[in-house]
């Protein structure tokens, strides 16, 4: 197994990963545990080509944007910290969370957090504005191959037009946040973590 | 008002009255002249010699009897029906199942009144085989698959373990009431009111059907509930007929009881095989029909039907297969059939569940009406309570366990619903006549007959003031938009893949497989080579199509102002029109809230997208029995014209004025369309797929150069 002593799991870190994403001791330890067994380089941290080796992930249309929201701006290694920050998104929101003290910062798992990790997998430089060509390449990787371009563009067309209020052609956080309104992002994008 | 269907009502009674007293002797069948002339059939009577002179007009009404019978009470149903929904204020406040029950009423005593002898009850044999079935499959048809599937741990829960709960309850607590009456009651056993519980426990599909159609409550919890009576049959057929036949045994083992537990998952896990082998096969059957088109909504029909009787023939459950076939090749067949196959399947399906349903109610009332009634308060009334009890027990206790795995949890108003919903039917009742005859049979019946009027009419009356009371989340009006299917399934794609790093095998982790097996081995061999590609750009393209129709009511936010003012060529308003023809048939389906009894698309949020139905010119006649905003030949060809330039405004790019630019979209319209006029008579479904990649739709290329 080799020598682990430097990737093994403190006492303070699980605290403090506990107070960032709220994840409960047995959910970090859980993830700390998979954590390692995707690590096969042992040192720590995670690399893209971890993440490609977990087969399914390979062929998820949205695989590869996926992976690379785990990463930091233009780095290619995660540490677990950085890996459980970008799970805490998709913790279910509980009840007692939302009485909690307003002027503390919003929490990772809350709704606006959420809607803005799916903003940013279709915004990839990070212009905050969804352009059509972004638009267009999500909807070619979800749609698949089945679709001329011109339907396509059609398609991205419309989106843009339900949700642009301001005619820049593109679809700022705002606008997004406003177009999925009534959907139910607090259910939709949470995971049962199990304890 | 109320006259209008009264009369009716009277008319067909009187006349089945007047029929049913015509001496069955009194005129000779016309070909059973005897062989020679001058002899007389004697009767018993003078013997007179007449000559058998040639009988100009003769009445013979036994050759036709049973067929006419059928088709009278099947007409009283339908015009009961009709009254209903003509007599202004009672739909509002009174469930239809309430108002069927009440005709039948009034028709079993006028009836009684007329024979003096107990009219004719609903045979359990024509109930499970005829009746039951179009009802069931035609909500199977209809099911909202995600939904269900989603929810199904808890559903499986209800119906299996609630009503596990149910019939071990009100059996035995009906046992000890039973105990403490001694003097009255002494004689029923144990299994006695195990058997009474485990038919009366279930709750019954059509019942709560009819109910919660007309209540709008919030999808999750009507899936709950229908999901919970569909999937309870199991259940109740083997506990039910486990107790039947532990009441021929001499005496019971604990490994009978064993055994009967197996017999369940037997049962279960047996119907769904056989509704999906149906399923499979009538998807496969369908892939060949498209030089027959006309026959193959009937293969629906059969297939599902044969697996129901499959399944009743095995002892298996027959509710679950019928279920499954329904949901197993809905996909599949509607990828494969033409679009006025689809309509007429669904068309079908509904008349025919309808039909069901309303005798079913009629017969209830109907059989209401009998001489042999056996009456004991203290059981009568202690099973209505049980029954409340032990619903409400079972489902708090239930759901404060399964609220623990679940994302969404249940609240305490949609579990007062669930459990006030649990309404009892005509399973219950003909569950009731099957029971081999012993002395207190009389008062199971009449008991069964009080619960399900009590929940009918109690329990149905009020639980639609109780939830605008308790202001249950109803469900939402509003339609998806593009951008709404679009960003879901981002996030759809996004969880699988979360669930994948975590590790976990989530609901997304097995919806993606089953996908991906669907995509790869299913759909390739169940779905006819030229509509392969269909069924992907379809889910897409009808999203699309929605927005087109809203786009025609909500004008202003969505005209956009940088429409093109290029001419269409023909050849693509041709394929703008195959596009939007091909789709309009999932479309349909889509649009279609579950279970709506009176029309095939209910909310009145939807009425306006119909527009684009008026294409189905070619189905003549059918126009006029559709509601009138949407078919006059002249407008609806505009409409269709304005939403064609709309799908062409959103393709393009360039900055132009609207107005000008649609009107002269109208304008050229009309030029177009009559080539592709011809195409609106023959059915488009001919048009393979194939060719419509190959449309450049070229103005939007152009577009994509000045980017």
């Amino acid at each position: 197994m080799g020598s682990r002593a430097s990737t093994l799991l403190r006492e303070e870190e699980i605290e403090e990963i506990k107070k960032e994403t709220g994840f409960s001791h047995s959910q970090i330890t859980r993830l700390y545990s998979r954590f390692t067994s995707l690590d096969k380089g042992e040192n720590g941290t995670l690399s893209r080509e971890d993440f490609q080796r977990i087969p399914e992930l390979a062929i998820n249309p949205l695989g590869d944007r996926i992976i690379n929201a785990f990463f930091p701006e233009g780095e290619d290694q995660v540490n677990f910290r950085g890996f459980m920050q970008t799970l805490a998104h998709f913790r279910p929101i509980e009840d007692n969370e939302k009485s909690k003290n307003p002027t503390a910062s919003e929490p990772l798992n809350s709704r606006t957090n959420k809607l803005l990790f799916a903003f940013r997998l279709y915004d990839l430089d990070r212009d905050d504005k969804i352009s059509r060509d972004e638009l267009l390449q999500v909807l070619r990787m979800m749609v698949g191959v089945n679709i001329s371009d011109e339907q396509l563009g059609s398609i991205a067309d419309r989106t843009i037009q339900e949700a642009d209020t301001n005619g820049d052609n593109s679809i700022s956080f705002n606008e997004f946040i406003k177009v999925l309104e009534k959907v139910d992002v607090e259910q939709k994008m949470s995971i049962r973590f199990l304890h | 008002m109320a006259a209008l269907w009264t009369l009716p009502l009277l008319l067909s009674a009187r006349l089945l009255g007047c029929l049913a007293l015509t001496p069955p002797d009194e005129l000779p069948q016309p070909h059973n002249l005897p062989p020679s002339l001058g002899f007389n059939i004697s009767h018993g009577g003078p013997s007179v010699d007449l000559p058998m002179a040639l009988r100009v007009f003769s009445v013979d009404y036994h050759h036709v009897q049973a067929p006419f019978e059928i088709v009278l009470w099947i007409m009283l149903a339908s015009l009961a029906k009709l009254g209903f929904h003509w007599s202004g204020r009672v739909p509002a406040v009174v469930p239809e199942s309430c108002v069927l029950i009440m005709v039948g009423l009034l028709v079993g005593g006028v009836i009684y009144g007329v024979r003096h002898s107990a009219p004719p009850t609903l045979s359990a044999d024509a109930f499970f085989l005829f009746l039951l079935p179009p009802i069931v499959l035609d909500a199977g048809y209809f099911l909202p698959g995600r939904l269900f599937f989603e929810n199904l741990g808890t559903i499986l829960w209800y119906a299996v373990l609630g009503t596990l709960w149910n019939v071990l309850g009100i059996g035995l607590s009906l046992y000890g009431v039973c105990l403490l009456a001694q003097s009255s009651l002494g004689d029923v056993s144990l299994l006695h009111c195990l058997l009474f519980g485990s038919l009366i426990a279930a709750v019954d599909p059509v019942a709560v059907l009819s109910v919660f159609q007309e209540m709008h409550v919030n999808e999750q919890l009507h899936i709950l509930v229908f999901g919970e009576s569909l999937l309870n049959d199991a259940v109740t057929v083997v506990l039910y007929k486990l107790f039947e036949s532990f009441l021929r045994l001499p005496s019971v083992s604990g490994l009978d009881v064993l055994l009967g537990g197996c017999r369940v998952v037997v049962v279960g896990l047996g119907g769904l095989c056989v509704g999906l082998f149906f399923g499979l096969v009538a998807a496969l059957t369908s892939r060949f029909t498209s030089k027959a088109q006309v026959i193959a909504p009937l293969f629906v029909f059969l297939y599902s039907y044969l697996s129901y009787l499959t399944s009743e023939m095995l002892h298996l459950s027959g509710i679950m297969a019928i279920v499954t076939c329904a949901v197993t090749m809905k996909q599949y067949v509607e990828a494969n059939v033409s679009e006025h196959s689809n309509t007429s399947i669904q068309y079908f399906l509904k008349m025919w569940s309808s039909v069901s349903e309303t005798l079913i109610f009629i017969f209830l009332g109907v059989s209401t009406i009998q001489d042999v009634h056996m009456w004991s308060w203290p059981f009568v009334c202690s099973t209505l309570l049980l029954c409340l009890i032990w619903r409400a027990t079972g489902v708090l206790l239930l759901t404060a366990v399964v609220n623990k795995l679940r994302r969404n949890a249940v609240t305490f108003r949609d579990q007062f619903i669930i459990a006030y919903g649990g309404l009892r039917g005509a399973i219950c009742f003909s569950l009731v006549f099957l029971i081999d005859d012993f002395p207190k049979k009389r008062l199971f019946i009449t008991t069964t007959i009080v619960v399900i009027l009590f929940t009918v009419f109690v329990q149905g009356m009020t639980i639609k003031p109780l939830v605008e009371l308790l202001d249950v989340k109803r469900k939402k009006r509003a339609l998806p938009t593009v951008s709404e299917e679009i960003h879901s399934r981002l996030i759809d794609h996004l969880l699988a893949g979360i669930e994948d790093v975590v590790g976990y095998w989530g609901q997304h982790y097995w919806k993606d497989k089953f996908e991906q097996f669907n995509k790869k081995y299913l759909r390739r061999f169940l779905i006819r080579e030229d509509h392969q590609a269909r069924s992907s750009i379809l889910r897409v393209y009808q999203e699309l199509e929605r927005r087109e129709q809203r786009g025609d009511e909500e004008a202003p936010p969505l005209v956009d102002p940088r429409s093109h003012s290029r001419l269409l060529l023909p050849e693509e308003m041709d394929s703008i029109r195959r596009i939007l023809s091909r789709n309009l048939q999932n479309f349909n389906n889509k649009q279609t809230p579950a279970y709506s009894r009176h029309t095939l698309h209910q909310d009145a949020t939807t009425d306006r997208t119909r527009k684009p139905l008026h294409r189905h010119q070619s189905l003549g006649e059918r126009r006029t029995h559709w509601p009138q905003q949407w078919c006059h030949n002249s407008d609806s060809v505009t409409l269709e014209l304005t939403a064609l330039s709309r799908l062409l405004a959103v393709c393009s790019i360039s900055p132009r004025p609207v107005l000008q630019d649609s009107s002269a979209t109208a304008q050229t319209g009309p030029a177009d369309p009559r080539p592709a006029g011809d195409d609106q008579v023959s059915p488009q479904h001919q048009v393979p797929a194939g060719r419509t990649p190959k449309k450049q739709l070229s103005f939007v290329l152009e577009n994509e150069k000045q980017q």
